[in-house]
C-alpha cells in the first residue's frame, strides 16, 4: 500500500492595479468611467469622514472612534460590488462599507457619539449593527446566507471581519456551516496585519488567510487590499457566485491599518515607524488618484469639487446629528423586548417620576 | 385527547407550528435523521425534509449565530442544543447578541428564536449534563426563560415560545421526558409566556416551584392546606401571583433544583421581601441543591431537593 498524495491546493493573489496608477488590461474588471469616478468619491468621502472623526473625538464631540485609514480600497470597493439588498454584517472598522452602501452620515456620527439610534438601519438597506466583539458577527451572516438559501432570495451576505477574527472559533463554526450548506456568503477579511498591538504571525502560523478557506471547501483569494480593482473583481465575482449557487467565498483583502487601532491606542508603542511609513506609500486612494489622472478620469477641478462635495456632507451630516440631539432619557426602556416587562414597565414609570 | 408524555406532547407542539408556519425550521445536532437524542423531533426530517430540519455540525457557536442570523431575514429558528451543559459555547452569541439584537439596531432587526434544552439532574447522566443554570439565562435582559413543568403546559409553553416575537430559551427538565403522562388536546393552544399558574389551591403556605421541582412540590404539600405556584415562566415571571398568594397565606418556601446562591429562588424571595414585607408570619424559605458542583449520579439523589427536604421546609414555615 503505497503513501500517496490525495489532496494539493493553490492560493491566488490578485494584483492588478499597481502603486503607480498602472493597470493591467487582462485583468481588469467591467467598470465604467462613470463608476469608477464613483468609486473614487466613496474613497474620498469616506477617508474625510474618518479625519472629521478623530478631529472631532479629540474635541470631545464623539466617543472612541475607529479609523480605517489605509483600507478605503477594501472597503469601498468590496460594498460597491453588493446591491443595495444584500445583506451586510460589519465589524467596528466599517465606515467606508456603510458610507458605500448608503448609510446616512448623520446616523454614524450618531453611533460614533453614543446613540444607539444610529444603528437603527434604514429601510431599503440591510446592514447590520456594528459588532464589537470580535468575530462573533460571522455566523450571523452563515445564518443569514442560509436562510436567504431556504428562503429562496438571490442575495447574499457579506461578513466584514479583520486579522485577529480569524483566530476566533466563531471564524470557524461560521465557515464550516457556510459551508457545509453551500450558503451564499462572501467573507471579506481585511487582513491590516495589526490586531491592536498583535501581529499577523501571532494570529497564524499558516502562509495566508486565503488557504484557510480551503480546509471548509471552498476558495479563498488573497487580493492585494489596497488595489480597488482586485477588490472590487475578487468581491463581484463571489457575489455573482454566491447568487448562481455557487457557495460561499473567502477574500483576504491584503492591507495595513495606517492610523491607531482606535483613538484609545498608540500604535507607536507596538509597531516600527519605518514600517507605518512604507505603507502610506502604498495609500490606496493616491494609487486610484494616479490611475484615473493617466485615464483622463480626473482632473483638478473634478478633485477640488469632489473633495468640497465631502466636507459639505459631512458638515451637514454633523449639524444634523447636532440638531437631533440626544436621545430622550426614556428610550433605553423601549427595546428590551417588544412589550416591555412588568417588571420593565414598573421600573419606567418609576423613573419617568 | 391522548394521554401523552413531555416528549410527545413537544413533538407534537412543533409538527403543528410547522405545518401551520412555514418560516419555522429546526436546526442542531442530530435533530433530523435520528429525531435528536431524546426523540423530541422524531419524524419532523420524514415530514418537512432535510432544508427545515437541519443537522448541524457540532458547532454550538455557530448553530446558535447563525439562528441568529436567521431570525433576522425572517425565519423562525427552534434551536435544539443537546445539554444545557453545551450551551456556554453559544453563550457569547446568546447574551451579546441574541439578546441585545433589538435594542441595538432599535427595533429594526429582531430574535424571534428558540433555544430548547434539556436540564436537569436525575437521569443518572454523564458529567455537564445535569446542572440547572436557569438564573444565568434569566439574569439577561432581552432573553425570555420559560420552563415546563409537565406535557400539557409544554406543548401550549413552547407553542408561546415560537410565536414570540423574541428569543426564548426553552428548558425542558429532561427528567419529567417520559416520566408522567397528560392529556394533552390535539389542537393547538397555547400558555402565555410570563404567566405562573396555580397548581393547586390552599390559604395556609404558599408552595413556588418549576419544572421538575414541581411534582415532588405537589407530592410534598400534601397534607398541607398549600397554595401551590408553577411558575413556569422565569423571565419575564408572574411576580403578581406569587404577591396575592403570599398576601393570602402570610407564609413563602421556594423549591428549586438549582444551588441555593443566587437562584433563580432568591429573586422570589427579594421581591417578597419588597413587596409583602407586611403580610409574612415568618420569613421566606428556600429549599435549594446544596452549593456544590453537582456530583456524578450515584449521588445525585442526595444533591437535588427530595420530597422530604420539602416537607421539612414546609413544616418549619409552618411553625411561625
Amino acid at each position: 500500500m503505497p503513501e500517496k498524495s490525495i489532496a494539493s491546493f493553490d492560493v491566488k493573489r490578485l494584483e492588478i492595479l499597481d502603486e503607480e496608477g498602472n493597470a493591467d488590461k487582462t485583468l481588469m474588471p467591467g467598470l465604467s468611467g462613470g463608476e469608477i469616478k464613483h468609486i473614487y468619491e466613496m474613497m474620498l468621502l469616506s477617508r474625510a469622514f474618518d479625519e472629521r472623526a478623530l478631529q472631532l473625538q479629540r474635541e470631545g464631540r464623539l466617543g472612541t472612534y475607529a479609523s480605517i485609514r489605509g483600507q478605503e480600497a477594501a472597503q469601498v470597493a468590496s460594498a460597491f460590488a453588493a446591491e443595495k439588498t444584500d445583506w451586510i454584517f460589519p465589524s467596528f472598522r466599517e465606515t467606508g462599507v456603510q458610507i458605500t452602501m448608503g448609510y446616512p452620515l448623520y446616523m454614524l456620527f450618531q453611533y460614533w457619539s453614543g446613540d444607539e439610534r444610529g444603528m437603527k438601519c434604514p429601510g431599503g438597506l440591510n446592514v447590520f449593527p456594528v459588532c464589537v466583539p470580535v468575530g462573533t458577527h460571522l455566523p450571523h451572516a452563515a445564518g443569514a446566507a442560509m436562510a436567504m438559501k431556504i428562503r429562496g432570495e438571490k442575495k447574499a451576505a457579506l461578513a466584514y471581519f479583520g486579522d485577529g477574527a480569524t483566530s476566533k472559533g466563531d471564524f470557524h463554526e461560521a465557515f464550516n456551516l457556510a459551508g457545509v450548506f453551500r450558503a451564499p456568503a462572501v467573507f471579506i477579511c481585511q487582513n491590516n496585519q495589526w490586531a491592536i498591538s498583535v501581529p499577523l504571525s501571532r494570529q497564524t502560523a499558516a502562509g495566508t488567510l486565503a488557504q484557510k478557506a480551503l480546509a471548509y471547501g471552498f476558495t479563498g483569494l488573497q487580493v492585494d487590499g489596497n488595489d480597488v480593482f482586485a477588490v472590487y473583481k475578487a468581491a463581484k465575482e463571489a457575489i455573482e457566485k454566491a447568487k448562481s449557487g455557487g457557495g460561499p467565498s473567502f477574500i483576504e483583502c491584503f492591507t495595513y491599518r495606517l492610523s491607531d487601532h482606535t483613538t484609545a491606542d498608540d500604535s507607536t508603542r507596538y509597531r516600527p515607524a519605518q514600517e507605518v511609513e512604507e505603507w502610506k506609500g502604498r495609500d490606496p486612494v493616491k494609487r486610484l488618484r494616479l490611475y484615473m489622472e493617466k485615464e483622463g478620469l480626473l482632473d483638478g477641478e473634478f478633485q477640488k469639487q469632489t473633495e468640497e462635495q465631502a466636507e459639505k456632507a459631512i458638515d451637514e451630516a454633523y449639524h444634523k446629528m447636532e440638531e437631533i440631539g440626544p436621545p430622550p432619557a426614556n428610550d433605553m426602556f423601549a427595546y428590551t423586548f417588544e412589550k416591555p416587562s412588568p417588571g420593565e414597565a414598573q421600573q419606567m414609570r418609576e423613573f419617568l417620576g | 385527547m391522548a394521554a401523552v408524555n413531555m416528549v410527545q406532547a413537544l413533538n407534537m407542539a412543533l409538527r403543528q407550528e410547522m405545518e401551520k408556519d412555514p418560516s419555522v425550521v429546526i436546526l442542531g445536532e442530530d435533530v433530523g435523521r435520528d429525531g435528536g437524542v431524546f426523540r423530541v423531533t422524531e419524524g419532523l426530517f420524514e415530514k418537512f425534509g432535510g432544508e427545515r430540519i437541519m443537522d448541524t455540525p457540532l458547532s454550538e457557536t455557530g448553530i446558535v449565530g447563525a439562528a441568529i442570523g436567521m431570525s433576522a431575514c425572517g425565519l423562525l429558528p427552534v434551536v435544539e442544543i443537546q445539554f444545557m451543559g453545551f450551551i456556554y459555547g453559544a453563550f457569547d452569541q446568546i447574551v451579546n447578541h441574541a439578546a441585545r439584537l433589538r435594542s441595538r439596531s432599535r427595533g429594526r432587526f429582531t430574535c424571534p428564536l428558540v433555544i430548547r434544552t434539556p436540564y436537569g439532574a436525575g437521569i443518572k447522566a454523564l458529567e455537564i449534563h445535569s446542572e440547572s443554570t436557569e438564573a444565568l439565562f434569566a439574569h439577561i435582559q432581552g432573553l425570555k426563560v420559560a420552563v415546563p413543568s409537565g406535557p400539557y403546559v409544554a406543548k401550549g409553553l413552547l407553542l408561546s415560545a415560537i410565536r414570540d416575537p423574541d428569543p426564548v430559551i426553552f428548558l425542558e427538565p429532561a427528567r419529567l421526558y417520559r416520566m408522567i403522562k397528560e392529556d394533552v388536546p390535539e389542537e393547538q393552544y397555547t400558555i402565555p409566556l410570563g404567566r405562573a399558574r396555580k397548581a393547586r389551591e390552599g390559604k395556609a403556605v404558599t408552595l413556588i416551584s418549576w419544572g421538575s421541582m414541581l411534582q415532588r412540590t405537589m407530592k410534598a404539600a400534601n397534607g398541607f392546606d398549600a397554595d401551590v405556584i408553577d411558575l413556569m415562566s422565569l423571565s419575564p415571571w408572574d411576580a403578581e401571583m406569587v404577591l396575592s398568594s403570599v398576601r393570602k397565606t402570610g407564609r413563602a418556601v421556594i423549591v428549586q433544583e438549582a444551588p441555593k446562591t443566587c437562584g433563580f429562588a432568591s429573586e422570589v424571595a427579594a421581591t417578597i421581601a419588597e413587596d409583602a414585607i407586611a403580610y409574612l408570619r415568618g420569613p421566606v424559605l428556600r429549599v435549594a441543591a446544596y452549593d456544590v458542583v453537582l456530583p456524578f449520579s450515584k449521588l445525585e439523589d442526595y444533591y437535588m431537593p427530595g420530597i422530604e427536604r420539602i416537607k421539612n421546609k414546609i413544616e418549619e414555615a409552618m411553625r411561625y
